[in-house]
């Protein structure tokens, strides 16, 4: 009995801790979202669910109801958020097939290395590096513009003129979305095609299936886990992001709902609006975390019992 | 050529094109980043030659206030978190991982919640506290800290208990057999056996607080508490000099440094670096 208290009494420290920085945190959003504002515009949080005054939420929802700039907002971040995903799954999963079934030997870990390495540089500077190259006499610019790319981009409608991809372009923005988070999207995706069992695949072309369709029928639907987890992961932060357009677009025409909560809450004085906002958002993450944390925790059932 | 035209699916010659040109077009930017930090002009889009003077010259990392200022507050977080974040992870990871029943599952979900919560929902609930229930503390070095450790706590959960796991219960229990107590099982058996995991989390909680921004900005209070990251953010699209390349370098060689370190010592003494890898494929 007294060794069930020793481990209950180990998780204390890191229990308590979560629990007032990470679920009264959370809570904090919740009481000012539903408080109120002093004179100068500070916002006064209603801790009593009792007290609560709805009015700043009624306005946000209402605002979404009636497409107003919110609206606009969060349907300019679906966009951008499923354009990037799709455009990351389309460079992420050949990358990770490649990875995961026809590199071995020693060329193995070198590939891997070149895949986890972007984890680990700070995505800033990652960002950095391209506003240099996009910059109007950057290297990148000039190679676009040499090769004609540009020209394409500009007669698609996608680019305002030559040399200003950081001018508030919605087409940087997401191609930066993608370059920032693609990394996070090949590990989940390299580990599910990893544990296919290759005598599977091998089976269906024993009975007859071409490469194409063993790979359509038996490869696809067995990684579609990791596809699932994958995107999930991606697309969590990219919710959340409000640097990257700032960074490389820098204009209210790319905002996203990240921009709109920051620019409320940590920048502006309208922290009880923002706090309704970012519940809100929470509300719509919700059902993404739950899938990703419900498929992590029977993976890591299955390992525990293999 | 012949024989990928047979069969241009058999052949993975399109997946090799797609992969190494996915690899360069990932690293090959931050290669041209890294070589401007050491570009002898003040441009950071044209090369004008090679110099170390934005590393060592008078408005170098090196000597510049601001960006000495900035680095070595990153170090300090950095220390602070690892030194906060790892024990309190590892006896969170050691509680869980043999507390059954009761508040087991319910502690389980909240601990994984800050790996998917996005960033700026923690930094929005961070700010609001620190403004509303602590306001005490004020925003600045101490609510920074504790931004970090919140979010970098679920990782050495996560990899020290992947190492509980794979260690299994034999030592302890042949430990408990032999007539040790509670805490000496734990203490002179476990702790030893999980070192190695226990050192790859402290150098992941290390590299993250170096990389991180969200939280960092979100609680950060005036000028002395800028850290690399948001030097970068505020200062990307302004003031450009190298002198942003070469804080970045630093910063990168640092969190890489430690990083191999770390892995080394995971391979020499956990058997293998599958495990490391694998640790890393975790998060």
């Amino acid at each position: 009995m007294r060794s069930r208290w020793t481990w209950k009494a180990l998780s204390a420290p890191g229990v308590i801790w979560l629990s007032v920085f990470f679920l009264v945190a959370f809570y904090a959003v919740i009481a000012v979202a539903f408080g109120n504002e002093d004179t100068y515009s500070a916002p006064i949080p209603y801790w009593n669910p009792l007290d609560w005054n709805v009015g700043y939420m009624l306005d946000v929802l209402q605002d979404i109801w009636n497409r107003g700039q919110y609206f606009t907002v969060f349907v300019r971040t679906f966009e951008f958020v499923a354009i990037a995903l799709g455009l990351s799954l389309l460079i992420g999963y050949p990358v990770a097939y490649y990875a995961a079934r026809h590199v071995h030997g020693r060329w193995r870990g070198l590939v891997l290395l070149c895949l986890i390495l972007p984890f680990w540089i700070n995505y800033l500077m990652r960002m950095l590096a391209w506003i240099n190259l996009l910059s109007p006499d950057g290297w990148a610019t000039k190679f676009l513009h040499y090769t004609g790319i540009d020209q394409i981009f500009i007669s698609l409608g996608l680019l305002a003129n030559e040399g200003g991809w950081l001018d508030g372009q919605p087409v940087t923005v997401i191609l930066a979305l993608v370059y920032g988070y693609v990394p996070f999207l090949i590990l989940p995706l390299y580990a599910s095609l990893d544990r296919i069992d290759q005598r599977q695949i091998e089976a269906a072309r024993d009975l007859g299936a071409g490469p194409f369709s063993a790979f359509r029928r038996v490869t696809l639907p067995l990684s579609m886990p990791g596809i699932l987890a994958g995107c999930v992961l991606i697309a969590l932060p990219m919710f959340g992001d409000y640097y990257t357009p700032d960074l490389v677009s820098a204009s209210p025409k790319t905002n996203i709902i990240g921009n709109q909560i920051d620019q409320l809450t940590r920048q502006g004085s309208e922290k009880v609006t923002g706090a309704a906002l970012t519940l809100v958002l929470s509300a719509a993450m919700l059902v993404l975390m739950i899938y990703y944390l419900r498929t992590t925790r029977s993976a890591g059932q299955e390992a525990a019992e293999a | 050529m012949r024989a990928w035209l047979r069969n241009p699916w058999g052949q993975p010659r399109a997946l090799v094109v797609v992969t190494g040109g996915y690899i360069l077009w990932s690293l090959v930017p931050v290669v041209i980043a890294i070589m401007f930090a050491f570009n002898a002009g003040r441009s950071r889009t044209t090369w004008q030659g090679f110099s170390f003077r934005w590393f060592t010259g008078p408005v170098g990392v090196f000597h510049d206030p601001a960006l000495q200022g900035a680095l070595k507050h990153t170090l300090f977080l950095a220390v602070i978190c690892v030194a906060v974040a790892t024990p309190l992870g590892v006896t969170l990871a050691l509680g869980l991982q043999r507390w059954r029943g009761h508040g087991a599952g319910t502690v389980n979900t909240v601990m994984l919640l800050p790996l998917v919560t996005p960033e700026i929902v923690m930094g929005v609930a961070l700010l609001l506290l620190f403004l509303k229930v602590f306001p005490g503390l004020g925003l600045g070095t101490v609510p920074q800290a504790i931004g970090q450790v919140t979010f970098t706590l679920s990782y050495v959960v996560v990899i020290v208990r992947g190492r509980l796991v794979s260690i299994g219960r034999e030592y302890e229990e042949a430990a408990a057999d032999l007539g040790a107590p509670p805490h000496d099982q734990i203490l002179r058996v476990v702790l030893p056996l999980l070192a190695p995991a226990i050192i790859a989390s402290a150098a992941v909680v290390f590299a993250l607080s170096i990389d991180d921004f969200v939280v960092t900005q979100y609680l950060a209070g005036g000028a002395s508490t800028t850290t690399v990251s948001m030097l970068l953010y505020a200062t990307a699209r302004g003031a450009p000099t190298p002198a942003l390349n070469a804080i970045a370098t630093v910063a990168l060689v640092i969190t890489l440094a430690t990083l191999s370190l770390a892995f080394f010592v995971y391979k020499r003494f956990a058997g293998g670096g599958d495990a490391a890898v694998a640790a890393a494929m975790e998060i």
